[in-house]
């Protein structure tokens, strides 16, 4: 039997100067388009110094940062409708904030309280997933249930590098292929598993690759190129709310910060790659392109970050400002209705608080 | 009415179900065309189509995980695995997400769904297919753990299993699948998941158990009355949230305790009733609480199964023990 020959494609609209390629998208056209990708990106960006401000200070835990990969929720964020789900690992902030999660939400559950993933103006997207690629599950049986009801919309999933080393990932994107589901895996490929880079997770040329396993479409996108991740959502998700088609999404970035908080990341980086993925970053890239394109000055910048600053600044206030939970309140989440033992589990628990203050 | 086994109840229970609630799905491995290697889903592909009988890929951690995402989406996703010796790559799932969904939205997200299989010695089963590891899931807070021993528990339970807004693990005792007939009327009749089911009253000795050792505690309970020990047996039936009040009351009134179960015999679900009926129940116990169950080993293969399963003998043995003691 001969196996076809395939190719990976891989989308990019930018180069390293941030000079268009070729003509931009159609969806993306306008400049105040072009400007809403760049401010969800200082956005999460300014968030995101602020919230390991926050971790170092110990008014917050421990903190992931997304620096250098805010292109890829940017993208991923302008894509989705809002009746889509997106199901997202613990590097997209950038997304969840455009998906209406607030970020003195973020900040909350990050800050070690449950009320952090309540989501007051978000119903159906997950929570923050920790356990690597677990996810992945959870996004096919959305998806299942959306096909199900026929209901025309997708599900959006991240997971990392590292995470596509695991048979939750396989199982997933097999499984969305089998039973062909309206889902979109993005791994935001930042080259690094905490200290395990990426070759020493797989031998995989590309971990869009594993797409053909599975007999899904695979394709590279430059991660930190928010129109090019624009696109090839865009793209996979009409895929998948008209034709039920999955496809996994491999977008190139590098990780520029620690892994989180509790990491130092020079005990193992390679200087000279981390200095030139400093280059490519999706921000001064995208900052190139709008001072070239579409007279964006340093002012207009300068208002951008204050802007930003002062959005940031307000969620840290309401995120400081939040009341703590009823005493005993992580008791009353267990059960629709609580069993009877958890409710003496409970009233003991009070009583002990009573007597010993 | 028709006489069922306890498989065939299952079968009718999910029938009833599909036809009045449109969001219950089930899905596993062999489920669909085949009706599941016992038997458990026949026919129902052909009723409901393959929409909502799903034949899965072999992957039991995507099948339990998907069952989260339906769920999330309001589903009512029922997950066959096909053994409960093959259960463990979706415990990740169970535990770290069907467990905590509820909790850790606040409520925002919830899991209805169960996750059926197949347990426990007996059958001359291969290797690998005759564990029982209840105990394992009756200690994950935030879901509920139900095992059936009769076919209209199966019938009741399974009703009130998938209607229940949280995740339930529901492990069927595959080796009284076929054995004995009731009547059971389907007429959707759930039952509690927060009590224990007193099959027999007795005022000299409580023996308690679950799953297929039931079988072996109602012989036990007759030969013991042919020598006068009247004996209480209590099937659990709902292993976790455990209905403790129904047991301590039982003790209260006979002052012993026989506990039988076919798992390993330490850190088990036995050992959580012991540590509660010396807590609670130390006053009413006139002697030790005693275990007969499986040993801490590997479950031997089929041609000695029978010196690890708790029988008639031993259980008969250990409340005779029970009476002795003053
Ligand atoms: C199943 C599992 N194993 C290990 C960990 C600990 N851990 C957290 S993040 C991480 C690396 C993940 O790397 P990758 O998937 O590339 O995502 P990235 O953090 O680089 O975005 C590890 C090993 C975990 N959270 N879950
Ligand atoms: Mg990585």
């Amino acid at each position: 039997m001969q196996v076809p020959e395939f190719t990976i494609e891989t989308v990019e609209t930018l180069d390293s100067e941030g000079r268009l390629l070729r003509p931009l998208p159609g969806a993306l056209r306008e400049r105040e388009q072009l400007i809403d990708l760049y401010q969800i990106m200082v956005l999460t960006r300014v968030f995101d110094r602020e919230a390991i401000n926050l971790q170092r200070t110990g008014a917050m835990g421990t903190y992931p940062s997304c620096e250098g990969q805010e292109a890829i929720g940017a993208g991923i964020g302008v894509a989705m409708r809002k009746d889509d789900v997106f199901v997202p690992y613990y590097r997209d902030v950038a997304t969840q904030i455009q998906r209406g999660v607030l970020m003195e939400e973020i900040l909350l559950y990050w800050g070690g309280d449950e009320r952090g993933q309540k989501y007051r103006d978000q119903s159906q997207d997950f929570p923050v997933c920790i356990p690597i690629a677990t996810q992945s599950c959870h996004a096919v049986g959305i998806a299942y249930a959306i096909k199900y009801r026929a209901e025309g919309r997708a599900v959006v999933t991240t997971c990392g590098d590292g995470a596509t080393s695991k048979g939750d990932f396989y199982e997933s994107i097999n499984v969305a292929g089998a039973m062909s589901l309206p889902v979109v895996f993005v791994v935001n490929n930042n080259r690094w598993a905490i200290s395990v880079p990426l070759a020493k997770q797989t031998a995989s040329q590309t971990i869009a690759h594993k797409a053909l396993a599975v007999g899904i479409t695979g394709i590279r996108v430059d991660g930190n190129d928010p129109i090019a991740v624009f696109e090839v959502l865009d793209e996979a998700l009409e895929r998948a709310r008209h034709d039920n088609q999955p496809t996994l999404i491999e977008a190139l970035t590098y990780r520029l910060g620690d892994h989180t908080t509790a990491d130092d990341a020079s005990r193992y980086h390679d200087q000279r790659e981390y200095d030139e993925a400093r280059t490519i970053e999706p921000l001064i890239r995208f900052k190139r392109l709008l001072q070239n394109e579409y007279q964006w000055s340093d002012a207009d910048d300068k208002a951008l970050y204050d802007d930003s600053g002062k959005r940031v600044q307000q969620a840290i206030e309401v995120y400081q400002a939040t009341s703590d939970q009823a005493p005993g309140d992580f008791f009353d989440y267990m059960f629709a209705k609580p069993t009877t033992d958890l409710v003496r589990q409970k009233k003991a628990w009070l009583d002990g608080l009573k007597h010993h203050g | 009415m028709a006489e069922q086994t306890l498989l065939e109840a299952v079968n009718q229970a999910f029938a009833y179900e599909m036809r009045v609630d449109e969001e219950v799905v089930i899905l596993g491995e062999d489920v669909g065309v085949n009706g599941g290697v016992f038997r458990a889903t026949d026919g129902l592909i052909e009723e409901f189509g393959d929409r909502r009988v799903v034949d899965t890929p072999l992957a039991e951690s995507v099948i339990v995980g998907m069952g989260i995402g339906m769920a999330a989406q309001g589903l009512k996703p029922v997950v066959e695995l096909q053994f409960m010796g093959f259960i463990y790559p979706a415990i990740d799932q169970i535990i770290n997400h069907a467990a905590r969904l509820r909790n850790r939205t606040r409520g925002r997200l919830t899991c209805p769904m169960v996750i059926r299989a197949p347990f426990g010695g007996g059958i001359h089963a291969p290797e690998h297919h005759s564990e029982s590891t209840e105990a394992i899931f009756a200690h994950m807070p935030g879901v509920r753990v139900v095992i059936p021993s009769s076919p209209a528990r199966a019938y009741g339970l399974l009703l009130a299993a998938i209607r229940d807004p949280d995740p339930v693990v529901f492990l069927e005792p595959k080796r009284v699948y076929r054995l004995g007939k009731q009547e059971i009327e389907n007429n959707g009749e759930a039952l509690p998941l927060d009590s224990c089911f007193i099959l027999r009253d007795g005022i000299d000795v409580t023996l308690v158990s679950w799953g297929a050792s039931i079988k072996e505690s109602l012989e036990a309970a007759s030969e013991l009355a042919q020598q006068g020990i009247d004996v209480e047996v209590i099937d659990v039936a709902t292993i976790s949230p455990l209905d403790i009040d129904t047991i301590l009351d039982s003790v209260s009134r006979t002052g012993r305790c026989v506990i039988v179960h076919e798992a390993a015999r330490s850190f088990g679900v036995g050992a959580e009733i012991a540590a509660q009926l010396a807590g609670e129940g130390i006053a009413s116990l006139l002697a030790p609480v005693i275990r007969v169950t499986g040993f801490d080993t590997v479950m031997p293969l089929y041609r000695y199964e029978q010196d690890y399963l708790p029988g008639v003998i031993r259980i008969v043995d250990a409340v005779k023990q029970s009476m002795e003691y003053r």
